[in-house]
């Protein structure tokens, strides 16, 4: 199906079951522990050996020396795959660094070996057996220093210019010019990644912890040189991803090599430790923004660079965009620098880009309207642009941001927000309020899915969109049931299998709308075959309660399948209403702190999001992705940070213990408030997504309370006390 | 992890001597720092003895008015002690402050005052480490040291002592009790148990091989306002920054120790006369040997602020 055209009146617009607060239908296998993740996959591999991965010790430099005799030797050992024994290996076109490294080695920790054995135990003993002989070589590890090398990034992104930046900035009486930092991340999901590889003569199957089918069905065929026909991917749930198991990563390839080094199915769950370095992360940022604007406070030139480092090959971190779109001003620039670094290879986390992105324009936003005199939700209303500020024939398709602010303003009690700072006090705590915009582009990506009608009445779907915790089982059922005319009780939906029609997949908040438009065609297209079998005129037919009607005839889905069912395979593409119109999502977050006024620990009170992002397709497990991606704004304003070690060149705090996250303690109340909107632009869901929107500006509101706390301005993430102290009030 | 055997010993003389015996033998109480250590390899132990069956779990009153605390007494246990919580507060309260629920349900008295640094560095054993490979090198000399030592570190160390309450063990002045391969008892003041780096950074206390930590006791209740306050970044689950343990009299006598600075629970008896005098003073003297790094000169400040914030709560 081309959706090519703004959407009208549809069967999902009933909202029968589209838009009702949905408990997930796959919630109790998880709370029974019987949702299967990849490395648990008895039930299809009963006899699968273990692997674990050796990470190369050094940042750069060669593989002198490998001596694996003494692991082979071990016992329970079965094989050990190294680069040597690997034969050649492609490499995925989404991969930077290969995923086996040696003798080269570009980064800490990439993988050099696997060790294969009968128990996990005897593996993780045996690779601690593997001597390596290393030739160090220089690397760059600062982004700092390598600042001054950045380059623009070849091909994709490029500067952008609109009328005279320069001229404007230097007129405009009221001017900010300041320089912010965020730090290199890790998304430190809950399930590390994970695979089980079986072989069947020259076919492969893995069952693996992936956002992305079709992706990395490709580039495993691509890195393993075989045919993409005979690879088989299964990855029905995903225990947490935020753009780390986008790409085919060192676990699938390991364990596929080892099941063929050995002769039976492997198993690879990546330790725990070396995931910081090994896999991907979100790079550090040094982000540059000019603000210039009349003593009204109308915005006239806005500029917003990002320097940020990567492998040779690797893409910048693109933390200027939303700049462009997010307020109005005649005159803007932005642009991105990219400077090699030979740290692990920087790439996507939840809202890559606009995340870290948002963070320093929205502290500069704050900071602009203390020098105007201007409450910091006034002065954005107050250049809120309703089109493309550099395209000004082409409108946002929707746009509440203001209103995201008013509601959220009330709601939060913004009045009450003493505007000089350090002088709002609760015991022993200063208290203080900030706001931030949120702001994140919506994706359209096809999609497609097979639904089949069989003779009991069922509905099943099946495409290769992924679960990554995110609710995306139940939102498609709800989808086809909406269709359909059935209950959710008669939808059965399987995801994650590469042999299903390919999805969208899980990444970019794009999911919940392509994918279930994917599946509102396929569905549209059975409807069609089904009044067509009953003779009914398919845009007359009224699909409900189980049943087929048209005219004084109605039929029960169960009998117009038949004995062999019906079923219908089609996709959502898009013309170029994406080019025609901009699509955003937008929302307002207003978060309360308290800060301890002797030790400077700050902590979070109250946290409120107002988001508007078309339709909410089950406002229950959308206000989970909003309050989940609070949390991980807490963790990046207030503790997130990939510590690097720049003589060495690798991330430090490379486990849970010193690479902290948010704990229950740190997330108090938190509210979500969606606002009332379609949007017949975006696909005939009139959906857009919000998975990566409740995570855009938090930290800055953070950031921003903790200044309204403080009066202390702290313009490199985290925000933690040891940058407050020297200016907190005297104790006692 | 490399492979070994295990026994349960029978009594706490014949579990010393099982681990005399062996020079890579190790007791075994709760296994919470212990076993995460064994799967990194950076302890590699080929046999266990086990000491959790030697009936070491009670909490009994000491003949001198205090309390006797047997070496295998779970932290939420002791926690949670009724006397404890009356006449040892700062205690009950740094064990609280310590790891979570569930690991203080493991987590043991001995234990817990021989838990290792939370060094990242000693956690990466392709890092060069004293403590872990003597003569090696110190990888967070230079490095990532944010959490680290700002005193009694040395140039071949610069670890903390993670303890929570260990902290609380050196202001009440606890005698730590053992028992050795050949059946011999001796006391160590908890002063004298852990030892400062120098340039043997993997000896960390006045433990021999095979000694055994049977119980440790707190002299009779010192009375007063007895407080913990842990500086963290997080709420909760996160080892300290800074640390104040402090027991404060009605006249503004007192005592304090302090956790998060320093490779053992960090206090100077002399710099207690300052107490009356406030936080600066005292905090001048406990630290005027300090050495901070770049990353973690704030704990400075930052100690005497928790220890003003921690006076003035005493004061009520
Ligand atoms: C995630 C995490 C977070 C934590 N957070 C904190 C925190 O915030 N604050 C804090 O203070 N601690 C914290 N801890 C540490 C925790 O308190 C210790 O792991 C625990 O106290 C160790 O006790 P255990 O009985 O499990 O010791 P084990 O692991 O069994 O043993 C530790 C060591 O003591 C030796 N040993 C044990 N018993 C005896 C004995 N009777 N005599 C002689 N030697 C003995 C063992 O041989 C071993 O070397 C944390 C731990 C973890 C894993
Ligand atoms: S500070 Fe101590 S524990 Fe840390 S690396 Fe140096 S020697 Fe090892």
């Amino acid at each position: 199906m081309k959706f090519d055209t703004p959407a009208t009146t549809n069967p999902i617009d009933r909202l029968a079951v589209v838009g009702k607060p949905t408990p997930r239908i796959d919630g109790p296998l998880k709370t029974t522990g019987t949702a299967p993740y990849a490395y648990e996959r008895h039930d299809a591999v009963p006899d699968a050996a273990y692997g674990y991965v050796v990470g190369s010790a050094i940042a750069k430099g060669r593989i002198v020396a490998m001596d694996i005799a003494d692991a082979k030797a071990a016992p329970g050992v079965l094989a050990v795959v190294t680069a040597d024994t690997a034969g050649k290996l492609g490499k995925g076109e989404k991969n930077t660094a290969t995923l086996l490294g040696g003798p080269g080695i570009e980064h800490y920790h990439q993988a050099i070996a696997l060790v294969v054995a009968e128990s996990f135990e005897q593996a993780r003993a045996a690779a601690r057996l593997v001597r390596v002989t290393y030739d160090r070589a220089d690397g760059a590890f600062d982004l700092a220093q390598a600042r001054d090398g950045a380059t623009k990034p070849e091909g994709g992104k490029s500067d952008s210019d609109v009328g005279d930046f320069a001229g404007a900035f230097a007129a405009a009486p009221v001017r900010l010019d300041a320089t912010y930092t965020t730090p290199d991340q890790t998304h430190a999901m809950m399930e590390p990644h994970a695979t089980v590889a079986a072989w069947d003569g020259d076919r492969l199957t893995v069952w693996l912890s992936n956002q992305m089918i079709a992706w990395t069905t490709g580039d495993l065929a691509r890195t393993l040189d075989m045919p993409k026909e005979k690879v088989r991917l299964i990855s029905p749930f995903v225990g947490g991803g935020f753009g780390g198991k986008l790409f085919l990563r060192a676990d699938t390839v390991l364990a596929a090599l080892g099941a063929r080094a050995a002769g039976r199915p492997v198993k690879v769950a990546l330790q725990r430790p070396l995931m910081m370095n090994n896999t991907t992360h979100r790079p550090a940022t040094i982000q540059r923004i000019r603000i210039g604007a009349e003593r009204d406070g109308t915005i006239t030139a806005i500029a917003h660079e990002s320097w940020s480092g990567n492998l040779p090959g690797g893409d910048p971190e693109t933390a200027v965009d939303q700049t462009k779109l997010l307020y109005a001003g005649a005159n803007r620039l932005t642009a991105l620098r990219l400077a090699r670094l030979d740290l692990p290879e920087g790439n996507a986390m939840r809202a890559p880009g606009e995340a870290p992105g948002l963070m320093a324009l929205e502290i500069a936003m704050d900071e602009m309207a203390e020098k105007l005199g201007l409450d910091p939700v006034d002065f954005r209303i107050l250049n809120d642009t309703q089109v493309d500020p550099a395209q000004p024939d082409r409108p946002f398709s929707q746009r509440q941001l203001v209103e995201c602010l008013r509601r959220g303003a009330d709601r939060f009690g913004w009045a009450k927000r003493v505007p000089t700072p350090g002088r709002s006090r609760d015991g022993r705590w200063l208290t203080g309020l900030g706001v931030a915009a949120a702001f994140r582009n919506n994706l359209l990506t096809k999609s497609a899915a097979r639904v089949r009608l069989d003779k009991r009445g069922g509905v099943t779907v099946e495409t290769d969109m992924t679960d990554i915790g995110t609710g995306s089982y139940t939102i498609i059922a709800q989808t086809a049931a909406e269709m359909m005319g059935v209950g959710l009780d008669r939808v059965t939906v399987r995801l994650g299998d590469s042999s299903f029609p390919a999805s969208a997949g899980s990444g970019g908040q794009w999911g919940a709308n392509n994918s279930t438009a994917g599946v509102y065609a396929a569905c549209v297209k059975l409807r069609e075959a089904v009044a067509g079998k009953l003779g009914f005129n398919s845009a007359d037919a009224v699909f409900a309660d189980g049943e087929v009607r048209a005219g004084n005839r109605s039929v029960p889905l169960a009998q117009a399948a038949g004995d062999d069912g019906l079923a219908a395979e089609d996709g959502i593409e898009y013309g170029d209403l994406d080019k025609r119109y901009q699509q955003s999502t937008f929302g307002a977050h207003f978060v309360e702190v308290g800060v301890d006024a002797a030790t400077a620990e700050i902590r979070v009170r109250r946290m409120l999001a107002v988001c508007a992002a078309g339709r909410i397709l089950n406002p229950l497990s959308a206000r989970s992705q909003v309050i989940g991606a609070m949390t991980m704004g807490v963790g990046a304003a207030l503790m997130e940070e990939l510590a690097v070690d720049k003589r060495a060149g690798f991330f430090v705090n490379h486990d849970l213990a010193g690479y902290e996250v948010p704990v229950h303690a740190d997330i108090p109340h938190q509210e979500v408030i969606f606002l009332d909107e379609t949007d017949p632009i975006s696909s005939p869901m009139k959906a857009k997504g919000v998975g990566e929107l409740g995570l855009c500006g938090v930290g800055a509101a953070i950031a921003n309370a903790v200044y309204n706390a403080t009066g202390v301005r702290v313009r490199d993430y985290p925000v933690t006390l040891d940058k407050l102290l020297d200016r907190m009030p005297a104790v006692g | 992890m490399r492979p070994f055997t295990y026994e349960r010993a029978a009594s706490p003389a014949a579990a010393a001597a099982a681990v005399q015996r062996n020079p890579d033998a190790r007791f075994i109480a709760g296994g919470t720092n212990l076993l995460d250590l064994m799967k990194l390899e950076i302890e590699r132990p080929i046999h266990l003895v086990d000491v959790n069956g030697l009936k070491l779990d009670g909490v009994e009153p000491a003949p001198d008015g205090g309390l006797r605390i047997g070496a295998l007494v779970r932290n939420t246990d002791l926690a949670a002690d009724r006397r404890v919580r009356r006449d040892y507060a700062v205690l009950s309260r740094a064990l609280l402050a310590g790891a979570s629920g569930q690991l203080r349900n493991k987590a043991t008295t001995a234990g817990n005052l021989l838990q290792r640094t939370r060094c990242p560095y000693f956690y990466d054993t392709d890092q060069p480490c004293n403590k872990r490979r003597p003569g090696s090198g110190c990888a967070a000399i230079g490095g990532f040291s944010r959490q680290l030592a700002v005193i009694g570190a040395s140039d071949a160390c610069i670890a903390t002592h993670p303890s929570d309450m260990a902290v609380a063990m050196r202001v009440l002045d606890a005698t730590v009790e053992t028992v050795r391969p050949d059946g011999a008892t001796r006391t160590i003041p908890i002063a004298d148990f852990h030892r400062l780096p120098g340039d043997t950074p993997h000896v960390e206390t006045a433990l021999e091989h095979g000694e055994l930590i049977t119980a440790v006791t707190l002299p009779k209740p010192a009375g007063g306002a007895q407080i913990y306050r842990k500086v963290r970044d997080r709420a909760s689950y996160a080892f300290a920054l800074v640390s104040v343990a402090a027991i404060v009299q009605p006249d503004g006598s007192g005592r304090v120790a302090l956790g998060g600075v320093a490779p053992r629970p960090w206090r100077v008896e002399t710099a207690e006369a300052e107490m009356p005098q406030g936080a600066k003073a005292v905090a001048a003297k406990l630290l005027a040997e300090a050495r901070p790094t770049h990353d973690n000169a704030f704990k400075l400040p930052l100690v005497e602020r928790t220890l003003g914030a921690v006076l003035a709560e005493a004061k009520g």
